[in-house]
């Protein structure tokens, strides 16, 4: 039982069977139908359209509202006015303004540039590095790997807001540490994931014959294990770029990650905290931003696990 | 009986080495000099070679790394800057706060996370079961520090402003109320209690949302394997079936899953300790963060992890425990 080689990521949610048996069919074909279950999912629709409100916003918010986010003007009479009201001035304010009279849309679309930046940038970092970890331990097999797995189990039982605390702690917070730190920290499930694949892989009788071919096993590996070994890393990734953008908003809203005045989801609520009882929408905005965004991203792991889960059976 | 084998001993023990190797590389490895840090731009050459001296940081890196692991192992945490306390007493005081929070917390993530998810398999596929799936993916997806601001404008702000009744209103700060030292010991209780509501509350709800979505699959597994078909052949009960078999032996897996929780539970202990101000060692350390108090911060750090590790070979004994053929690692 427990089977330490975690094919799952620790959350079943599907029917089917979580530890798959079959073979992928073909590297394209068996990845074109995952892709199309996926579409054909709700969850993995709803997910994507949350996400992808967010990007846009993102992207063309700041062009559009062409409000100076970070201007400070005359902040006793603008600040505090609630969502959907007017200034003296007769400027409209969608979701209010915070205690310096910002408008709140302005900064929260601004600061999604931000919150999803680190947090995809943070999720491909420790992606890439699970890649590379766990491709190189199942490859490589023997001593290597038993040394490999023991660091991966290690690190995996070492909590990650202390860790990251003890991190931030020694540098200049900031963006780029804040994708650096949690890069760093996020690797392992990936590792493990990519590592129980590659190991199945390469025992499969498609890399038998790239040796017999006399390919280098480098290429063997990269050309022939891996694209057969990533599809469970998707839904890691996935997860991953939650967790993030989750984790990015927490460091800082404790005020270790970006710092203020550039406007990131995290350090909005801990700018609202203070003000929760006469302006709950200056911390409650940017707090639901994070919500859907982390939920539209778990709905798309679920609905990747449950294909993945679907196509190998 | 071989209830915790070696090989997770081994793991616990490279997790420690680990973590004090990474503390130890990341102060040494960080730019800045600590002691400029601590004795300022403006300290005089002189000072900071002798500060530097008689900290011991002038001698070579691998002698300073095996003696900051003797000390370490022996208990020599060092003193924190900012309090001018040995580091020892400074997390020594935050471990009950913390260990308090965590346990209740767990003891309600599991029961309830149990109830909805033996529920849910039991309703599988219904409305019900959607939605109650619905709702906890959502919960997950929740960060803590949301869910702990929410509660607060909900049971504190918003229930003194409109005036709700005290069993709907709770502190949202601290561990006890000013002066509770003075009340008799039964008002005392109750008053921590309240103290612990939201806190607990805050960190339960995130933790049994993933430990119903999880423990649903366990049962769902353990539903479609011969044992049931037989139970359900000699002609017990579906409750009895669900309860007796499918779940018991579900209960495996699910301990093996509070591995993979505690992390991120002690995770969810920063920032709740933070908001609600409860004295434990998540609080600890983000003030020593803040002040870079770096004695505290690289202790604490290492008292995490071994927390996680000691709940880990905890998590091992039970599962061995509620599953007799499980000699995990085997």
């Amino acid at each position: 039982m427990s089977a330490p080689d975690g094919r799952r990521t620790g959350r079943d949610t599907s029917d089917a069977p979580p530890a798959r048996s079959g073979p992928v069919s073909s590297a394209t074909g068996g990845r074109n139908s995952i892709l199309g279950r996926v579409w054909r999912d709700r969850r993995a629709r709803v997910g994507g359209a949350l996400i992808g409100a967010f990007v846009l916003g993102a992207i063309a918010g700041p062009l559009l509202l062409g409000r100076a986010p970070m201007e400070l003007a005359d902040v006793v009479a603008r600040r505090f006015i609630a969502p959907l009201a007017r200034t003296p001035d007769g400027i409209l304010h969608l979701l209010g303004t915070d205690r310096f009279g910002r408008d709140v849309l302005a900064r929260l679309l601004l600061g999604a540039r931000i919150s999803l930046a680190v947090g995809v940038l943070a999720a491909l970092a420790s992606t890439v590095a699970g890649i590379a970890v766990g491709a190189v331990a199942g490859y490589a097999g023997g001593a290597a790997d038993r040394a490999i797995v023991a660091v991966t189990d290690a690190a995996l039982a070492i909590p990650r807001v202390p860790f990251l605390l003890l991190l931030v702690a020694l540098v200049q917070p900031g963006a780029v540490m804040t994708v650096v730190a949690l890069g760093v920290t996020g690797w392992m499930t990936v590792a493990r994931l990519v590592r129980s694949e590659v190991r199945a892989a390469k025992e499969r009788p498609f890399v038998e014959a790239a040796h017999a071919l006399g390919l280098r096993s480098r290429r063997v590996l990269v050309r022939h294990v891996l694209p057969n070994a990533l599809t469970p890393a998707l839904v890691a990734a996935a997860l991953g770029v939650g967790s993030a953008i989750m984790l990015e908003a927490g460091l800082s809203f404790l005020g270790l990650g970006v710092q203020p005045p550039t406007p990131s989801w995290g350090n909005m609520i801990a700018s609202g905290r203070d003000a929760l009882m006469i302006a709950p929408w200056v911390a409650l905005a940017p707090s639901l931003a994070v919500v859907l965004v982390v939920f539209g991203f778990s709905l798309l792991a679920d609905a990747l696990e449950s294909a993945i889960a679907a196509d190998g059976s | 009986m071989r209830m915790v084998p070696l090989r997770r001993l081994l793991v616990a023990l490279l997790t420690v080495v680990l973590v004090l190797t990474a503390t130890f590389a990341a102060l040494h490895l960080a730019p800045g000099d600590p002691v400029r840090l601590y004795l300022g731009p403006s300290a005089d050459e002189a000072v900071v070679a002798s500060t530097r001296h008689a900290e011991g940081l002038d001698r070579p890196l691998a002698f300073q790394y095996a003696e900051w692991l003797v000390r370490f192992a022996t208990g020599d945490w060092g003193t924190s800057i900012a309090q001018q306390r040995p580091v020892a007493r400074v997390l020594g005081d935050a471990l009950g706060p913390t260990l308090v929070l965590v346990g209740a917390s767990l003891l309600l993530t599991y029961l309830a996370g149990i109830l909805i998810g033996a529920f849910q398999a039991s309703r599988r596929r219904t409305a019900l079961d959607t939605g109650l799936t619905a709702v906890t993916t959502f919960l997950y997806a929740l960060p803590s520090y949301v869910v702990a601001l929410a509660l607060v404008l909900v049971f504190a702000y918003a229930a003194a402003l409109w005036r709700w009744p005290s069993w709907l209103r709770y502190p949202a700060f601290g561990a006890a109320s000013v002066g509770a030292g003075l009340l008799p010991p039964a008002a005392r209780l109750v008053d921590a209690l309240r103290h612990l509501l939201l806190p607990v509350a805050t960190l339960a709800m995130v933790g049994a949302a993933g430990t119903a979505r999880f423990v649903r699959g366990a049962v769902l597994e353990a539903l479609r394997q011969p044992f049931v078909r037989a139970a359900r052949a000699k002609g017990l009960g579906e409750a009895r079936v669900l309860l007796k078999h499918a779940l018991r032996n579900a209960l495996g897996p699910v301990l093996t899953l509070l591995g993979l929780q505690l992390p991120a539970l002690f995770s969810g202990v920063v920032f709740v300790e933070t908001i609600f101000g409860w004295p434990g060692m998540g609080r600890v350390t983000v003030q020593a963060v803040l002040a870079r108090d770096y004695p505290v911060v690289m202790a604490s750090a290492a008292v995490f992890a071994g927390l996680v590790i000691a709940g880990n070979l905890l998590a091992d004994v039970l599962a061995s425990l509620a599953d007799p053929r499980t000699e995990a690692g085997a």
